[in-house]
């Protein structure tokens, strides 16, 4: 009886699992089969979900562009390039001065200490909107409109907050002991964050540095304001003007959509535990 | 001879230095920046020319109290914000229950979950844009062969309508992410509070009211307020699938400050709408930290 009630439950649970799967799959699978049609396919009536002809055409002309390509995706191999470069560097300039500011924070004695964590928490909160208008005014004095590096040096304004708490939380629930070691053997501050916290710390810093490069790689709106043209232009700018002025170029947007998803999702999924235990690290992105 | 310094001067001096970096930064890319929005938004300064001009005292402020087109894009934002984190929540608590129940599958189900969460916004955007296409999306052939709908649809031509269909591509992308925090939460609930809750004969009901929901209130609050001050902020989704439209049926607030300052080229008002971006913004974060930020956390 009991064993019974016990398998019903077993089986309506996995019952509930059905929709949601479909949910989560259902646009993926649309995606990823718009990708490999033709547009004579896409555009068939009556309308087919799987493609009569799968080709992988929409790929190659976005990776090897013959003639008669559009602009945008004769161009969208260089944006990759760009969200590429502008991701990692990003990333990287962010851990080196989080890992410092967040080791001070986690170690040291420091006056006002509370103070300004708060206001790093109140910081990340700030929306991109909010800051637009007075770096893009500064960014064309500068000269530096359209260019890798008003990306990556105004990404800083939404991945350092987040990434200095986020390893304060990890360099804090590393035992104080070893440094304390390491510092009465004469070891110099930065040596031994660099030589021993940091190690320890490895995955606190590997899940930190996946989330900077998930929230560059992500990023659109400050895209979208300073860059123009290809010479800076990241994936998702190019993404949205495939739906642009002119006719919707629905093959290419797929197959483009495909490419610029398979990083972060590759990413997220083999380092899956560093994403679940980041979440409840109290980092956040949505 | 200068005095050696004490330890503890030596840690106020190493922290300093240490925290310089990114106290620059932070000042010079946000904090800064805010300052000169407000100032901005005291003047008639156009994208033209951008450099402050005019002073026009509380012009830009005064104008948008008045203006229809604010307000409507203040409902909307609202709108948007309660229906759209309304529903992640519930669904995302939902999903997170499941998972906890272990069902067969349930880890193929939370590394699903990563998907929609990894999938970059403008990609899902672009997805959903597709499905809703009226000749040939997803969602009219599937409604038209299941003979929900007699004729294929123009989804994204009614106002209301539009709103609520960027609200569901919302939350594909964010219900994943409060399930994952949500069952995150779950996991540390220990099994003898729940054992023990049994072994008195409490309903499943009782145990969820009594022991988890209680237990979960930091977690959820955590992304309520994560998920509130995202979602009042929604643009990047709006501007793939409807971009604002139809007839401005979708322009939120920041999507109303981008027309403002880039498509009208007023950077003097848009610089008020950001504003009181920022402050809404503001008081959210005063939310968090008031209920939910702990000092002790941090030593």
């Amino acid at each position: 009886m009991k064993f019974n009630r016990k398998m019903f439950a077993k089986v309506w649970l996995l019952l509930a699992m059905i929709p949601i799967l479909f949910f989560i799959y259902a646009p993926v699978a649309w995606l990823v089969t718009s990708s490999i049609s033709t547009r004579a396919d896409l555009l068939a009536l009556p309308p087919h979900l799987f493609p009569a002809n799968p080709t992988l055409k929409n790929y190659t002309d976005i990776l090897m562009p013959g003639t008669g390509v559009s602009e945008v995706a004769r161009t969208f191999k260089v944006t990759l390039v760009n969200s590429l470069i502008v991701s990692l560097t990003t990333t990287f300039i962010c851990l080196l001065i989080a890992s410092l500011a967040a080791y001070a924070l986690a170690r040291l004695r420091l006056r006002y200490k509370n103070q300004f964590v708060i206001g790093i928490l109140s910081v990340r909160m700030i929306p991109e909107i909010s800051l637009v208008i007075p770096l893009f005014i500064v960014a064309a004095r500068l000269g530096w409109l359209d260019r890798p590096i008003v990306l990556i040096v105004t990404y800083l304004s939404f991945s350092l907050p987040f990434a200095i708490w986020m390893l304060t939380t990890f360099f804090e629930s590393i035992p104080v002991e070893l440094e304390d070691a390491a510092l009465i053997d004469g070891s110099s501050r930065l040596n031994t964050l660099f030589q021993i916290i940091l190690p320890l710390a490895a995955p606190g810093i590997v899940s930190t540095a996946l989330f900077i490069f998930l929230l560059a790689w992500d990023e659109f709106f400050f895209a979208l304001i300073f860059t123009s043209t290809i010479a800076a232009k990241t994936v998702p700018v190019a993404i949205a003007e495939f739906t642009g002025r002119y006719a919707v170029d629905i093959t290419a947007m797929m197959a483009g959509g495909v490419l610029a998803a398979l990083p972060p999702v590759i990413l997220a999924l083999i380092f899956q535990r560093y994403i679940v235990s980041g979440l409840s690290a109290g980092a956040v992105k949505g | 001879m200068r005095k050696p310094l004490t330890l503890l001067q030596q840690e106020t001096r190493d922290g300093l230095w240490m925290l310089l970096p990114a106290i620059i930064v932070i000042a010079v890319i946000s904090l800064l920046p805010v300052l000169f929005t407000f100032v901005l938004s005291f003047t008639d300064t156009p994208l033209s020319n951008p450099m402050p001009q005019n002073f026009v005292a509380l012009d830009n402020y005064l104008h948008f109290l008045k203006n229809a087109d604010f307000w409507s894009s203040i409902w909307r934002t609202l709108y948007f914000t309660t229906v759209s984190v309304g529903l992640e929540l519930l669904l995302g608590l939902g999903i997170a229950l499941l998972i906890h129940a272990k069902p067969l599958g349930w880890q193929f189900l939370r590394a699903s979950l990563i998907i929609p969460w990894a999938v970059p916004t403008i990609v899902n955007g672009a997805i959903w844009r597709w499905i809703y296409n009226a000749d040939f999306g997803a969602l009219n052939v599937v409604l038209f062969s299941l003979g929900f709908i007699e004729k294929y649809q123009a989804w994204l031509t009614k106002p209301f309508l539009a709103m609520n269909l960027v609200i569901v591509a919302d939350i594909w992308h964010s219900v994943p992410f409060i399930a994952l925090i949500l069952q995150a939460a779950l996991a540390t609930i220990p099994v003898e509070l729940e054992e023990a809750a049994m072994m008195d004969g409490a309903t499943v009901w009782q145990r969820f009211a009594r022991i988890r929901l209680p237990l979960l209130r930091p977690a959820i609050l955590v992304a309520l307020v994560v998920r509130t001050v995202e979602a009042f902020r929604v643009f990047d989704i709006i501007y793939v699938i409807t971009q604002g439209g139809p007839a401005f049926g979708t322009v939120t607030i920041s999507y109303l400050t981008y027309l403002e300052s880039f498509t009208y080229g007023h950077l003097g008002s848009g610089s008020a709408l950001s504003f009181l971006i920022s402050a809404f913004t503001l008081v959210m974060a005063l939310i968090y930290i008031r209920f939910l930020y702990r000092p002790e956390a941090l030593r």
